[in-house]
């Protein structure tokens, strides 16, 4: 450790931003975990340790109960559960993390599904007694299904299996197989105890025979970002900004947030869906002219020739432009209490753009836990996963989930209500094929 | 290549951004998801830190062009001089419309009661409800940060509230990528927080960056001080010192900005913002519990407030 005035210095330099997800059940001490990276990482606070510490008391524990750091709302902590996704916030001289907590029951899917939308990386916890369980394969597939670049397998409680290799070896070896026949890029498989501290942010006495980094180590090193040279580049338009003063009378600027891959002045670009073409004549980053930009920059495209582009558009180089498909095939988890259902009418938001959409049929329902599919299931309810076909009243130009996150993935909604219905992935669910059983010879080529 | 980004030390690849130029573009982008998709949006500005750089933030947004909203202060009727007195200069500065809802006047018509223990934190929701009501405001910006609270930690960026501005934890719709939902129905409003994101480092680190003008009370200054609940709270009209308290005069400064009578100073001599910043660095206090009384009330009293409708 360095001397406090050296990690202040480090602290306040310019760091780079991790985002991860925590995914595990409150029996595997995700919480536990959780609180002891904030803990050893000296991100909690004194008041809210004495918070914890005088709740912990109340309830009649001796030593403070970390999982209380987390467990934000009245009705978790009266049933010691975690209901909702919530975020958490810590630095190291390294980086700076912001963590999706989501809570590891069946029933939550759809926060896990939440959690993982933004993850860089996800952490899977088991429990070294229990090894490669239902649920921690449902996590692996919920990171596959989310294209989460990194995934952590912590193998938590190896202080009650006796630190012991062989069991570690085992269960990392059955998890990693796994996960990568799901196309799950990269497994880092780490063997902690998040009650005793070991392997979390300080290395473990206790298990000599690991030399991998902790934890933390792990999440301060891994890539944050990506190359973006072999990336399409995308540009969903937000909003127009025409100031329209004696200073700036003829300005004309389309302000957007760069969803992938990077832009440059002079670039030969195309606007969908309407497939007219100029230049871009600048880019200004927030006030100052760059010659190049890319994701996530918000930035504004200024573009050579007056054509008609507004919110919606979404601008790409003349050479790279996804097909416009008024057809989406995709796979959703579905979000909200109401169930979805064939001829359903729905909204689809896709970037900036809101189209009005029917649901034409759902081909197959996935069961996460091994993956085998239940064609024509005719509904799905709520943390169901499934496949859809949706007809859009417009064209819309969607990339493949797995080429582009953002401007691959949708939301459904009621127009009734506005509630959010569905959350949307375009193409083919996994990377890799599974090997799942096969509910019958129709069934849909996972 | 002129950028203004920050240079990224360790491994990283030349396309990493800095943390604060992540920030700040997810910041721009919720800020245009709102002007593209609400009709009436409006910004709560107090003239306290996160509003003022929730409001920098908006003018980056926008550029060259004026922002396209307008602004909305809940005044308590005991807010410190040196913060309305910024208030009204930034607006004058940007040529902003300001409206402002007062506590005060609600309760001289006796629309509301004054709490025994002198606190109008609480008295806010009625006015902001109301203001919210009467503007026909559809999207309400607001500083809040998910660091601040355990109940703030599961908040979404785009809050949906109903027409009695009531926040139920059960009803928040997931919030997936970076797709927000806006939809609502007439009489609803969303509450949207663009600092979700931002921990009190981040937002001293980015005033920093971009040289941001603070109200002076942020910065070390000598003040009448007197000691409640274990805080330095200014003398004033609103209700202190009692005869059993006693005041002294101290160097002290502000880490938040609220009603006078439940925030509290703390000792500082952190009189530039380089200064500031190591002091909550080096801090082992949330600025929340060093500073204010209101959400020491209960372990699930911002929980409670948020439901009624608070920020």
């Amino acid at each position: 450790m360095t001397s406090t005035t050296e990690q202040l210095a480090a602290q306040l330099s310019a760091t780079t931003l991790l985002r991860f997800a925590t995914a595990g059940s409150v029996d595997d001490g995700k919480s536990t975990l959780v609180g002891r990276l904030l803990h050893d990482s000296k991100s909690v606070l004194a008041d809210q340790l004495e918070a914890v510490e005088a709740a912990s008391r109340g309830r009649g524990q001796e030593t403070p109960d970390l999982a209380l750091l987390t467990d934000g709302l009245r009705a978790e902590r009266e049933q010691g559960i975690t209901i909702d996704v919530a975020y958490r916030y810590f630095a190291t001289p390294r980086r700076r993390f912001i963590l999706a907590d989501t809570p590891g029951h069946v029933q939550y899917t759809r926060n896990m599904v939440t959690g993982a939308s933004t993850a860089e990386l996800t952490v899977v916890l088991v429990d070294a007694r229990n090894g490669v369980v239902e649920q921690t394969r449902r996590h692996a597939a919920i990171a596959a299904l989310l294209r989460v670049p990194h995934v952590v397998l912590a193998v938590n409680k190896m202080d009650l299996v006796d630190y012991a290799e062989p069991v570690f070896a085992a269960i990392a070896e059955e998890f990693t197989a796994y996960a990568t026949e799901l196309g799950v890029p990269e497994v880092t498989a780490i063997p902690i105890s998040a009650l005793a501290g070991d392997n979390v942010v300080e290395p473990s006495a206790r298990m000599d025979w690991y030399g991998g980094p902790t934890v933390l180590e792990h999440l301060e090193t891994v890539p944050a970002s990506h190359d973006l040279t072999g990336c399409h580049a995308r540009f969903p338009v937000q909003y127009v900004i025409r100031p329209q003063t004696a200073e700036h009378p003829d300005y004309r600027g389309y302000a957007g947030q760069i969803a992938a891959g990077t832009f440059r002045v002079g670039e030969p670009v195309t606007v969908l869906p309407s497939g007219r073409t100029s230049t871009v004549a600048g880019i200004d980053l927030l006030g100052e002219p760059v010659d190049v930009a890319w994701t996530p920059q918000s930035v504004t495209l200024l573009l050579a020739d007056d054509i008609d582009v507004s919110r919606g558009d979404i601008v790409v180089p003349s050479g790279d432009a996804p097909a416009t498909t008024q057809d989406v095939e995709a796979t959703v988890c579905h979000v909200a209490d109401e169930p979805l259902t064939v001829g359903q009418r729905v909204l689809l938001k896709h970037t900036t753009r809101t189209v009005k959409a029917i649901v034409k049929a759902i081909p197959s329902r996935l069961t996460l836990d091994d993956l085998s599919q239940h064609p024509e299931p005719g509904r799905l309810v709520a943390n169901d996963i499934g496949r859809v076909t949706v007809r859009t009243a417009e064209p819309l130009a969607l990339d493949s989930y797995a080429d582009s996150r953002r401007t691959g993935s949708f939301l459904l909604i009621d127009p009734a209500d506005g509630t959010t219905l569905a959350a949307g992935m375009a193409g083919d669910s996994f990377a890799a094929v599974a090997e799942a059983p096969a509910a019958d010879d129709e069934g849909w080529d996972f | 290549m002129t950028t203004s980004v920050d240079v990224v030390s360790g491994t990283d690849s030349p396309y990493a951004l800095s943390h604060l130029d992540a920030l700040e573009s997810e910041a721009v982008h919720i800020f245009r998801e709102v002007a593209g998709e609400f009709e009436r949006p409006v910004i709560l500005f107090s003239g306290g830190k996160d509003s003022i750089v929730m409001l920098h933030l908006a003018l980056k947004a926008f550029a060259p062009a004026a922002v396209p909203f307008s602004l909305l202060h809940v005044d308590t009727g005991h807010n410190f001089p040196e913060v309305l007195e910024y208030r009204d200069r930034a607006v004058a500065r940007h040529g902003l419309r300001l409206h402002v809802a007062s506590v005060q006047e609600y309760i001289d018509r006796g629309a509301l009661k004054e709490r025994p223990d002198g606190t109008r934190n609480p008295l806010q929701t009625v006015p902001l409800t109301e203001a919210i009501q009467q503007h026909r405001f559809d999207a309400v910006f607001g500083g809040g940060r998910r660091d601040e609270e355990k109940a703030r930690a599961k908040e979404r960026v785009f809050s949906l509230r109903d027409e009695f501005s009531q926040w139920d934890p059960r009803r928040q719709r997931p919030e997936l990528w970076q797709l927000y939902n806006g939809r609502h129905a007439p009489g609803e409003h969303v509450r949207v927080f663009p600092l979700s994101n931002w921990t009190e480092l981040d937002v001293w680190q980015y005033i920093q960056r971009e040289r941001i003008e603070l109200p002076e009370i942020y910065f070390a200054h000598e003040r009448e001080v007197f000691q409640r609940s274990g805080m330095w709270l200014t003398a004033g009209e609103w209700g202190g010192p009692k005869a059993t308290e006693e005041t002294e005069k101290r160097l002290v400064r502000y880490r938040t900005v609220g009603d006078m009578s439940c925030t509290g100073a703390v000792d500082s001599d952190a009189t530039t913002l380089d200064a500031v910043i190591a002091e909550i660095a080096a801090s082992r206090l949330t600025e929340r519990g060093a500073t204010r009384a209101d959400d020491k009330m209960s372990e699930a009293a911002m929980e409670d407030r948020k439901r009624e409708g608070y920020f």
